[in-house]
């Protein structure tokens, strides 16, 4: 569909659900692969323009694959957590069918920055980046008390499932990894067994979904692979090697200490973090990271997306295996 | 036999033709697309220039370790194998440390300023 009809349809939607507006300017497509779109534009308003996000999985791409939750969850969840005072874009509107925009959601563009290189080395985060571990640890807490009765339908992951997935995967690679085998012997070894919070998971709680302004994190974003699960696997996930930029003796995002996380996330939360527990979820997200980048390789060989950057992420899974030799077996 | 010059030197020569003389006269997406297929280029230099050698000990250290010969993939598959089954773990003589030179290896070769990589090559 191109940019000029998705405006189109964009100004008659929000002529009919925004009072007061004439119509939309500067549609543009941000990023997204074939089935989920990220457009960028501005609703026009005597009153001044309004930032907007549009996410949509155009017509003909409704359902959800796999682990997504599918975007109306992911709209229920964002406004469920703006109005518990989670950092979290207000979501103006939900597609309807009657549209023609494919299934999605409308939200308030936030300003700021995503980028982890520019987050953990401008200036201009300096103020920001000494609150981040903090911030990172009350705003965890307050998305896992969340009602769990109030969420929509969502899977429901154990460390279980979640090991047995990925053995499955590592075995569909058909090609021998005696690091994974080792991790994952580990996580067999020390799966600390269904946990006793269950609580909604962000699921993907890390740099390039958090947006950062100088004075620390406006928003949180990207709910799609949200879920129902043990609640220390955000926080085990956001420690994960590969989201520390270079900054490896900041275990949180490249940016702060463990126990400035824990700190806050048992000060917001009441509970008391166990930070054996949030290891092996560090364990389990880089062998996860590292299997997701042999699969885009695996995507790369089959199609269409046969392009060099994925070829390439293919070749980021060894990074994975040097920090879980780190973790597991470090050296003197 | 092939004649010289061998495919290292021309995969070099033209990730140094990319990088001095088109490098400077693109920008945007087009800059990123070219450093992407730069570091693809460079990744296969290293390749081509480490991985005999490498391939070499890690044959020779797997053998040693199994007490079988075979190919690359097959040990590994043995080796991974062994380790799933908890026959074979760290505390088994030689495991660990086979475990660390082959990954230090291909992190030679993928990414030789991965921070962590750096840090464990001054142990």
């Amino acid at each position: 569909m191109s940019a000029a009809s998705v405006a189109e349809l964009l100004a008659r939607s929000a002529v009919a659900w925004c009072p007061g507006a004439t119509g939309v300017a500067s549609a543009t497509r941000l990023s997204g692969g074939a089935s989920q779109e990220t457009w960028s534009f501005d609703i026009t308003h005597p009153d001044g323009a309004i930032g907007a996000i549009l996410r949509r999985a155009p017509p003909g791409y409704g359902a959800a694959p796999g682990r997504a939750a599918g975007l109306d969850a992911e709209a229920v969840l964002m406004q469920l957590a703006h109005d518990a005072g989670v950092p979290s874009p207000k979501v103006l509107h939900v597609l309807g069918p009657d549209e023609d925009l494919g299934t999605g959601f409308i939200m308030q563009r936030v300003a700021g920055e995503t980028i982890p290189r520019k987050i953990l080395r401008d200036d201009e985060f300096a103020q920001a980046r000494p609150k981040l571990a903090q911030q990172c640890g009350g705003i965890l807490a307050g998305i896992h008390g969340l009602d769990i009765a109030a969420l929509p339908q969502l899977r429901r992951m154990t460390a279980a499932i979640e090991i047995s997935d990925i053995a499955r995967e590592i075995e569909g690679f058909n090609w021998p990894r005696p690091v994974f085998a080792l991790a994952l012997r580990w996580l067999r070894d020390h799966d600390p067994g269904p946990s006793e919070r269950v609580t909604l998971v962000h699921g993907d709680f890390r740099h390039g979904n958090l947006m950062i302004g100088p004075d620390g994190v406006c928003a949180v974003l990207d709910w799609e692979l949200a879920h129902i699960g043990d609640p220390m696997e955000d926080l085990g996930w956001i420690c994960v090697n590969s989201w520390r930029f270079g900054a490896i003796d900041k275990p949180v995002g490249g940016f702060g200490a463990y126990e400035d996380l824990f700190a806050a996330y048992e000060a917001a939360s009441g509970i008391k973090v166990d930070a054996e527990c949030v290891k092996f979820w560090e364990v389990m997200g880089t062998l996860r990271w590292g299997v997701m980048c042999v699969g885009m390789m695996q995507r790369f060989r089959l199609g269409p997306d046969h392009s060099m950057e994925r070829a390439m992420i293919g070749r980021r899974s060894s990074e994975t295996e040097i920090d879980l030799l780190r973790l597991l077996a470090p050296r003197a | 036999m092939q004649d010289e010059p061998k495919p290292d030197e021309l995969v070099k020569a033209v990730a140094d033709f990319l990088r001095n003389d088109i490098t400077p006269q693109l920008s945007g997406h087009a800059a990123f697309k070219l450093r992407v297929a730069i570091n693809a280029l460079d990744l296969v230099t290293r390749q081509l220039t480490l991985e005999g050698a490498s391939d070499a000990s890690e044959a020779a250290s797997l053998s040693a370790l199994l007490g079988t010969t075979g190919s690359l993939n097959e040990l590994n598959q043995i080796l991974a194998a062994r380790i799933a089954s908890g026959e074979a773990d760290l505390d088994t003589p030689g495991v660990k440390d086979h475990l660390w030179q082959t990954t230090l290896a291909k992190l030679a070769v993928d990414q030789p300023n991965y921070a962590a990589y750096q840090r464990e090559l001054k142990k």
